[in-house]
């Protein structure tokens, strides 16, 4: 096992110093009669403040990945600690209650609730969160606040990932998990969307993780960590981050 | 409001064609189970009132005639506590402007003061003078059929002496709440009325002066009917005591009870049937709704919402509907209730009506229909709140299908592409299918219940009234007497035959079981009163032996071979044991046959009849009806042909009354299970059907594969609504078979057309609103968005 280098010894003590910590993760769907392993043994470690890419081509188990840090789904074998508690251990009310107080999720889809307009998706996190902003505040920073009363369907895609980020953000989370939050879109709204994400893990101090196919985008974070077939592979420290509008693809 | 609840009622709102169906099957099961019960307990709450109000009476007796002194002996009866003598005789009565004959039964209002037990209410007027003979009290059905008020004046022919009578008040009594003419079995307003008259009048008219021949009584606290009922026939026993009996066998009491529990059976079969198929159309819409937002579901787990609070939310989706529809159904069913109420009051004769819906009986409705919806969704629910969220957010995997069962079977050749696709879809889910079927199925099946009791009344009428009966008209002597009166009539000039009858009322005895009846003697070659087998056919009333109804005969639990003790209530009150020599099949009332001279024989007494039956030159006409009328012995005259009018006449309200609404019932069934089915079928295939139009179908062909899935819905449907329809019809009758009434199986082929044409009209309503969305399905629309 070569990956996983020069993070691994330095963070063994102080739990301040790491948000996540996941030792040996792996994840093993069965379908019918096939296993398939999508996360083979995975340590890796997040930071307070941190933004984070995952690269990895389809099917290497980013996904999985973030949604175990997430505490969406569970792990085969493996921990994962999210600063002091045990998220592989936790149960379903104990995940529960780490996503509404702790993580702020953007999905690649949007996931919006089409029955209910943009500050009203905002407001369905807003109203069981301990701290929130105000929709009209989540929205305004993703510049949106003259769109408070549109359904979903009458926002551009670009638009709608924007409401999903002003959802995740509102409830002023730890982390942010990002899956794919620029795929459907075209590059120059993709740039308007990570600005927002950008802005937010500056001026908030946010643990950001996002997902992204776009080697491109990268250069945005403060680590980029690969992933193949389940592994972790290759772990770069960008020493200069480039801002968003710096972003060509 | 909570942006979750908000989306809740939007979702309610984009649902609300479908959920309205629903919320309408709901409301029609609550409406049926708060009419039906709060018409019961209505009833039942009047007639306790009434009762209460004018002391109805626990025991009755009739006797041929006892002195007033005997009185006193049975004030001594310990399990009695108030007795009051009265006499009771039939009269004939004639109406200014009305033909037919009219027999009434007079009882005597006490000399001073009012009755101790069986009180009059009064709705008009007040008592006669104690002194008068001429001033008389009629009962208000008749007096509303003829138009009596205090003042009107009517003849009556009392023992043979016409008498002009005035009436001084109109009234009800708790004895005649359900008033039918002796022998009969239907309400006749216009030709039976019941009339009240001082005792001094009355005695000194059927010469029973210082005597009396009816008793009724109120028990003692704590006493008991079998040994006041024992007591009463001990001392009545030499005055011709007819055998005492309790309210269990008081005619008018008898069909209320009897009502009572049919409405009893209305409140618990229907709604089960209306719930259970609601729950059905919230099963598969909510899973459908659970389905479509699987992803929104994740989000919301995603965010922090627990399983509890997402279950909650669909369950509160489901409450909303549910309240919908017991909202309506409530008030539908307070509506009805009043309307039902007021049906029966036309037949039950109360002074008023106590409608009242009690709280208790919303609350029960309300815990049955919330019960029902939920158990209906709990799995959906359970499924919305488990979903894993890490797995709910991809899309749901394309639907599995299989080749057909139909295809597999070599047919495929005959099928074209887009049939394929119905029958596929069919098969896919076979328990849904299912599901829908026996929905549709029911409400074919609540049609057949409705309108089968046209087809068993036209039974009845048919097998009683014209195969069995053959007379045109019936005379009733006013005592037995010799063949002489048989003679007479004979001999009258319109009358082309006549034939005797003799009626003996007794008690059958058979082990523990023992029934009060009458037995009826009839020629041996009888022409004009048949008894019929189980077939219809006549049988030949036997040499010796009784033949008795099928329903008496299991009653007293036995059958050919077996015996009966026999013992009469009147003349010599012989008790002899007699053989059952056949069973017989009636549905009015039940019968107990001999042969005339053995009848004669078993009571020691000479030719004595009863009667006489009349084969007249047509029909029979109104001079040989008062011809008949003005002979003394004669107590009382019925004419076929107005028995079976008026049959028709009374049921034909109640049965107007029940097939309308059984229609609506079925129609919201019918409405609720296709539109449900045609909407779930446009939500799922929607982005398949576009496509297809894409492809270049027509609007035609794609309706056709959507809608061809709910022909066969709604032919299969109507298929094993026949053969439910039929064993709710058997289930139901099983439990109405009583003595006073059994209603015939039939099934007419009219009826399973009927409930054929409502079910598909219904169908065709829902499927053309269906069309409709699938005209404007948006192909642009449907594409794009994600399921
Ligand atoms: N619920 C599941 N059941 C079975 N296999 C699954 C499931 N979810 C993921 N997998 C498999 O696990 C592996 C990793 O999937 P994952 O979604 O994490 O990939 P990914 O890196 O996010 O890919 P992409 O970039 O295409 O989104 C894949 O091979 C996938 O097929
Ligand atoms: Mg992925």
């Amino acid at each position: 096992m070569e990956p996983n280098t020069r993070e691994g010894g330095s963070t063994t003590a102080a739990d301040e110093h790491v948000v996540f910590r996941a030792r040996a993760l792996t994840k093993i769907y069965q379908v019918g009669e096939v296993e398939v392993h999508a996360l083979r043994g995975v340590d890796l470690e997040l930071h307070p403040g941190e933004l984070v890419v995952l690269l990895g081509p389809s099917g290497s188990g980013k996904s999985t990945l973030l949604n175990i840090l997430g505490g969406l789904d569970t792990a085969t074998s493996g921990e994962v600690r999210y600063r002091d508690r045990v998220l592989t251990e936790a149960s379903e009310r104990e995940l529960t209650q780490y996503r509404r107080h702790h993580v702020g999720f953007v999905f690649q889809f949007y996931n919006l609730i089409p029955s209910l307009t943009a500050k009203e998706n905002v407001a369905v996190v807003t109203e069981i969160a301990r701290d929130p902003m105000k929709p009209e505040d989540a929205l305004a920073r993703v510049g949106l606040s003259d769109r408070l009363d549109h359904f979903p369907a009458q926002l551009s895609g670009g638009q709608q990932q924007r409401v999903a980020i002003a959802r995740a953000i509102a409830k002023n989370p730890a982390v942010l998990l990002c899956d794919e939050p620029t795929g459907a879109l075209d590059s120059a709204t993709g740039i308007v969307v990570l600005e927002v994400l950008d802005r937010i893990n500056r001026e908030l101090g946010t643990t950001t993780a996002v997902i992204t196919h776009n080697a491109d985008i990268a250069s945005m974070a403060d680590r980029v960590i690969h992933l193949t077939d389940g592994r972790i592979g290759q772990v770069i420290v960008n020493e200069t981050k480039k801002s968003p509008s710096e972003l060509r693809w | 409001m909570r942006a979750l609840d908000r989306k809740l009622l939007r979702d309610f709102w984009h649902l609300r064609g479908q959920s309205l169906a629903i919320s309408l099957v709901i409301a029609s099961g609550i409406a049926t189970f708060i009419m039906s019960l709060a018409t019961l307990d209505s009833l039942q709450r009047t007639r306790s009132r009434f009762y209460a109000e004018q002391r109805f009476a626990d025991v009755f007796a009739s006797l041929m005639r006892a002195p007033e002194s005997v009185e006193a002996q049975l004030a001594e009866i310990a399990d009695l506590r108030l007795v009051e003598t009265r006499v009771v005789a039939p009269v004939h009565l004639e109406v200014a402007g009305f033909d037919e004959p009219i027999t009434g039964r007079l009882l005597s209002l006490p000399d001073s003061g009012k009755p101790t037990l069986n009180g009059l209410h009064w709705i008009q007027g007040g008592p006669p003078d104690p002194r008068s003979d001429d001033e008389i009290v009629v009962s208000e059905s008749f007096a509303l059929a003829h138009r009596l008020t205090p003042g009107s004046s009517l003849t009556a022919i009392l023992h043979g002496r016409r008498k002009h009578l005035t009436v001084t008040g109109v009234a009800l009594s708790p004895e005649y709440i359900y008033l039918i003419p002796p022998g009969g079995t239907i309400p006749d307003d216009k030709t039976f009325g019941v009339l009240w008259m001082p005792r001094r009048a009355l005695q000194s008219a059927y010469d029973l002066e210082g005597a009396f021949n009816d008793v009724t009584a109120r028990l003692a606290h704590g006493g008991s009917e079998a040994r006041a009922l024992d007591a009463l026939d001990t001392v009545l026993e030499q005055y011709g005591g007819l055998g005492a009996y309790g309210r269990d066998d008081q005619l008018s009491h008898r069909f209320l009870s009897e009502e009572f529990r049919q409405l009893e059976q209305m409140a618990t079969l229907f709604p089960a049937i209306f719930l259970s198929v609601a729950s059905f159309l919230l099963n598969v819409v909510i899973t459908r709704l659970v389905a479509t937002q699987r992803e929104q579901i994740a989000a919301l787990k995603a965010f922090g919402y627990s399983n509890i609070v997402i279950g909650i939310h669909f369950t509160k989706l489901v409450l909303v509907i549910v309240a919908v529809g017991l909202l309506a159904g409530t008030l539908a069913g307070r509506w009805l209730g009043l309307g039902l109420s007021a049906m029966y009051t036309k037949f039950y004769h109360f002074p008023y009506l106590d409608y009242e819906v009690a709280p208790l009986f919303i609350v029960a409705g309300a815990a049955v229909a919330i019960t029902a919806g939920l158990l209906g969704t709990i799995h959906a629910v359970w499924r919305a709140a488990h979903l894993p969220p890490a797995e709910a957010m991809r899309p749901e995997p394309p639907a599995s299908y299989r080749v057909s069962l139909v295809e597999r079977l070599g047919l495929q050749r005959w099928l074209h592409q887009p049939t394929r696709m119905i029958i596929r879809h069919l098969e896919r889910r076979p328990l849904k299918s299912s599901l829908s079927i026996l929905g549709m199925s029911f409400a074919c099946a609540i049609l057949i219940l409705g309108a089968f009791f046209g087809d068993a009344i036209e039974e009845m009428v048919n097998v009683q009234l014209r195969f069995a009966a053959q007379d045109d008209a019936t005379a009733h002597l006013i005592e037995p007497t010799s063949r002489r009166a048989l003679f007479e009539l004979e001999s009258l000039e319109e009358v082309d035959q006549a034939e005797p009858f003799r009626i003996v009322p007794v008690r059958l005895r058979a082990g523990h079981k023992e029934y009060r009846t009458a037995i009826e003697g009839l020629p041996i070659d009888s022409r004009l009163a048949h008894r019929l087998d189980q077939n219809h056919r006549p049988v030949p009333i036997p040499v010796d032996g009784l033949m008795l109804s099928e329903f008496l005969g299991d009653w007293l639990g036995v059958g050919v071979g077996d015996s009966v003790t026999v013992e009469a209530l009147e003349g010599s009150r012989t008790v002899k044991r007699v053989p059952i020599a056949r069973l017989v099949r009636d549905y009015i009332g039940v019968s107990a046959t001999m042969n005339l001279p053995s009848l004669n024989r078993l009571m020691d007494e000479g030719d004595a009849i009863s009667g006489v039956r009349l084969d007249a030159r047509g029909s029979g006409s109104s001079s040989l009806y008062r011809q008949l009328e003005a002979r003394p012995q004669i107590g009382g005259t019925s004419i076929r042909a107005n028995i079976i009018r008026n049959f028709y006449d009374t049921m034909a309200e109640q049965m107007l009354t029940f097939s309308f609404f059984n229609t609506l019932l079925a129609m919201t069934i019918a409405f609720g299970v296709v539109y449900n089915s045609a909407r779930i079928a446009l939500s799922e295939r929607g982005r398949e059907l576009a496509s297809l139009r894409v492809l270049g179908f027509t609007r035609g062909e794609i309706a056709y594969i959507l809608l061809g899935e709910l022909a066969i819905l709604t032919a299969l449907g109507i298929l094993l609504g026949f053969g439910l329809g039929w064993l709710l019809t058997a289930f139901l009758i099983q439990n109405l078979q009583t003595d006073l009434f059994r209603i015939p199986f039939v099934i007419d082929i009219s009826t399973f057309a009927l409930a054929t044409t409502v079910v598909i009209v219904s169908a065709l309503i829902s499927a053309a609103l269906v069309r409709r969305k699938l005209n404007r399905l948006d192909l642009v629309a449907v594409l794009k968005t994600r399921e």
